[in-house]
């Protein structure tokens, strides 16, 4: 098994702790993974994203050039990435942020309106979470306890309310 | 039998390479007098330059290190860093201290690094044979400035003393020359002074000390003296620059 | 080993490096090693430590010669640009026998390049860099828990042999995030003595100078000498190599830190089609594993090499040393930041082979 995610959108959309918190979860279920952002002045221009893999093998490359799944939410991302996603590959969008569809037909797109959805649920800073939720929905790569447990884990006990809050995101993302 | 007069226990038992008639050879010795009052001797650290002084680890007892030409002040950064409760201190020359390791020089005295700079402006490279120094003087003739130092083509020598005392993190700094034996004394009051601000944890300190070079001044001992009073000394006026010893450290 | 946590290389580095007994860390910014000085600012005050920002990488490394020679177990770390400028200080530390840690997070080259990872400072960091002669010990981690191993080896083996030693990482081993499990701290006043460092006399032993000067020939001759006679231990002793299926393997390939990663996924292709390959990676870049590398040239297993680089060819110079013209060396390699994957590898592989 091997899953190749990148996250990509505007800075401060939490792209990044996104795919943290995916890298985490595979890692407490026992998987190698491998976590990449994108740096330098690139960071400065507004965009961001992160590579994600998680793989029951050693990774040799972090770098993904082909991914499986792309989560964009906006549409520099969706212009810069699409066309790499490989064949039978998943797109998810913030069909709330991006007015725009996916161009091709041989991959499987999801249009989610996560910005919309997570305040309605009390905070729409927390698309990214939503957005997470709805790739663990479309593609098997670990259970969603697993992901729950980890996000317990990983957040300081200071900090609890949030973790709670997070997870109600990847639900809302994950219900759907 | 009384004695009157020996060698200070700081400077080792050694002959030094400086130049006859050369006056670093006094400034060595008022260092090494002053660490012996403050007796600290086994609780200092000095820094060598790249210059006339580059074996001066040899010429004190005290733990020595060698510094790279310019960089004496972050060698001394380091070592203070380890030994905050030790005396650091670096000896350094016109070109080692105002030209390659002006950065050196500007930001210890900045971050109010705690050690002593024992400055030596002689306006000229000495040990390289006679080079034009930041120092030198317009119109001084020297090797790179055979028709003298032009205004027009090689700017101005730089007043470091003047120039430092400008930085909220000099604690202490002042200019004295070693032509008389007055001058000698308040010189050697002056490095107990600056030694003593490191001790009293005060931030950095620098003394200036104006130094002939009869060599490549092309003159004897006492004509170098004479040019130093009547040429660096109106450029280079003495006294003190930056006093701030009575004032709280700010934190 | 303490529980696993998600960590940048960078961050890792920093971390094995306080608990490796460092408590004094001189920088200076540069892309792409940021996040190690900033977790060093972070930490250091914490831990009873030192983290100062320097006026250049010039004044940096001349700190840490300063701390070096004072008895403190210190670091510095920079990136290509930086590492340049701290050459003066490398080779004088080099001189005076004063052990240190520097970690070069290399970037694309030459003058600023990018800010994306390369190899290109291989030559800079194993020929030398600064004048005169001499070595670094050079380790070249692959993954983001050898970066955290390898720290607390190389400040080990740094004050064993009172040298300067180098962890050559790239831009992307500094900025991904892998799982880390750390070594348990080591409390700095249990390391081994320094008797030589400058800690003030005491008024109880002679004086310790820390020098790189000897303006009589004969007696430069006998240190450098000396320590030539010391680089010979080591490399006799230090040289660290993992080989990856070269057992049986006909075409080898020759690769280190990030790349060699990369080309062990290459390895795994080529064996699922058939092809018997296999990777010879060099942990330390110095010394070199010329010996491990001479075996399997001479052995009648193997038909070709290949060195896979992230530059236009430096380490090959050694892989062709170390096989000695009894095989023929190949290359492939990107450079200017450029990564490859592993089928660009495969396919580069299998045109040498096909001929």
């Amino acid at each position: 098994m091997i899953q190749k995610i990148i996250f990509a959108g505007f800075g401060g959309q939490g792209v990044l702790f996104a795919g943290k918190t995916l890298a985490y979860a595979g890692m407490d279920a026992g998987l190698q993974i491998s976590w990449l952002p994108s740096y330098g002045p690139e960071m400065r221009g507004g965009t961001a994203n992160c590579s994600v893999i998680l793989s029951d093998q050693p990774i040799g490359s972090p770098v993904i050039t082909t991914p499986d799944i792309l989560i964009a939410m906006n549409k520099p991302s969706l212009e810069k990435f699409e066309n790499a996603v490989v064949p039978g590959g998943l797109i998810i969008l913030d069909s709330f942020l991006i007015d725009k569809k996916v161009a091709r037909d041989d991959v499987e797109a999801v249009y989610i309106p996560a910005k919309h959805l997570a305040g309605e649920a009390g905070n729409e800073n927390l698309g990214n979470m939503v957005m997470l939720g709805a790739a663990l929905k479309h593609r098997q790569m670990l259970q969603i306890e697993m992901v729950y447990k980890s996000i317990e884990e990983h957040t300081p006990k200071s900090r609890a309310a949030l973790a709670e809050l997070n997870k109600k995101m990847i639900d809302i993302g994950y219900s759907r | 039998m009384e004695t009157v007069f020996d060698r200070p226990h700081a400077l080792s038992d050694v002959t030094l390479s400086y130049c006859p008639g050369c006056t670093h050879g006094i400034i060595n010795r008022l260092v090494a007098e002053v660490i012996d009052e403050l007796g600290m001797e086994g609780k200092t650290v000095g820094v060598a330059p790249v210059g006339c002084s580059v074996t001066a680890y040899n010429f004190f007892e005290c733990d020595m290190q060698e510094a790279a030409h310019g960089r004496a002040p972050a060698v001394a950064t380091g070592i203070k860093r380890v030994h905050p409760d030790h005396l650091v201190f670096t000896y350094q020359g016109d070109g080692d201290l105002a030209a390659i390791g002006t950065a050196e020089t500007v930001h210890a005295a900045a971050r109010a690094e705690n050690i002593s700079i024992v400055f030596v402006n002689n306006a000229i490279y000495g040990m390289t044979g006679g080079q034009m120094a930041p120092t030198s003087l317009v119109g001084q003739v020297t090797q790179t400035t055979p028709y003298g130092r032009k205004v027009e083509n090689q700017g101005y020598p730089i007043r470091m003393s003047e120039m430092l005392s400008t930085l909220q993190g000099a604690a202490y700094i002042e200019r004295v020359s070693v032509d008389s034996i007055p001058n000698i004394k308040k010189a050697k009051a002056a490095i107990k002074k600056s030694f003593q601000c490191q001790l009293d944890k005060k931030g950095f300190s620098m003394v200036e000390v104006l130094s002939t070079c009869p060599t490549n001044w092309g003159l004897s001992p006492e004509e170098a003296l004479k040019w130093l009073r009547e040429n660096m000394m109106p450029q280079y006026p003495l006294g003190v620059y930056c006093d701030r010893l009575q004032e709280e450290v700010e934190k | 080993m303490e529980k696993k946590v998600l960590m940048k290389g960078n961050e890792a580095l920093a971390e094995a490096a306080i608990r490796s007994g460092c408590r004094f860390f001189f920088g200076y910014p540069i892309t792409p090693q940021t996040e190690l000085a900033a977790y060093m600012a972070k930490q250091m005050p914490k831990r009873g430590g030192t983290f100062l920002q320097a006026e250049s990488e010039i004044a940096a490394i001349n700190m840490v010669y300063g701390a070096a020679g004072a008895g403190a177990r210190v670091m510095t770390s920079s990136s290509s640009p930086g590492i340049s400028l701290k050459q003066e200080g490398i080779s004088y530390i080099a001189g005076a026998d004063l052990p240190c840690v520097i970690i070069n997070i290399v970037r694309g080259g030459p003058g600023l390049g990018g800010i994306q990872p390369a190899q290109s400072d291989y030559f800079q960091a194993t020929k030398g860099g600064g004048h005169g002669d001499y070595h670094l010990l050079v380790f070249a981690p692959s993954s983001v828990q050898e970066m955290a191993d390898l720290i607390g080896t190389a400040f080990d083996k740094a004050d064993q042999y009172r040298m300067p030693a180098m962890i050559m990482g790239d831009g992307m081993l500094g900025q991904m995030m892998e799982p880390v499990a750390f070594q348990e701290e080591r409390d700095p006043s249990s390391l081994p003595e320094k008797p030589w460092a400058t800690t003030g006399t005491m008024m109880k032993r002679k004086k310790n100078i820390i020098n790189s000067l000897y303006l009589t020939p004969e007696e430069l001759e006998n240190l450098n000498n000396d320590r030539q006679k010391r680089y010979q231990t080591i490399m006799e002793n230090e040289v660290r190599v993992e080989e990856y299926q070269t057992e049986d393997a006909e075409l080898i390939f020759v690769a280190y830190g990030t790349i060699a990663r990369i080309t062990m996924s290459a390895v795994n292709m080529l064996r699922e089609e058939g092809i018997k390959a296999g990777l010879i990676r060099p942990i330390t870049l110095w010394p070199f594993p010329t010996e491990a590398i001479y075996a399997r040239a001479a052995a009648e297993t193997s038909k070709a090499f290949m060195a896979v680089e992230m530059s236009q060819g430096q380490m090959i110079e050694d892989v062709r040393l170390a096989v000695n013209g009894k095989k023929p060396v190949y290359f492939y390699g990107r450079n200017g930041g450029m990564v490859p994957d592993q089928e660009a590898i495969v396919k580069q592989a299998k045109q040498y082979i096909c001929k």
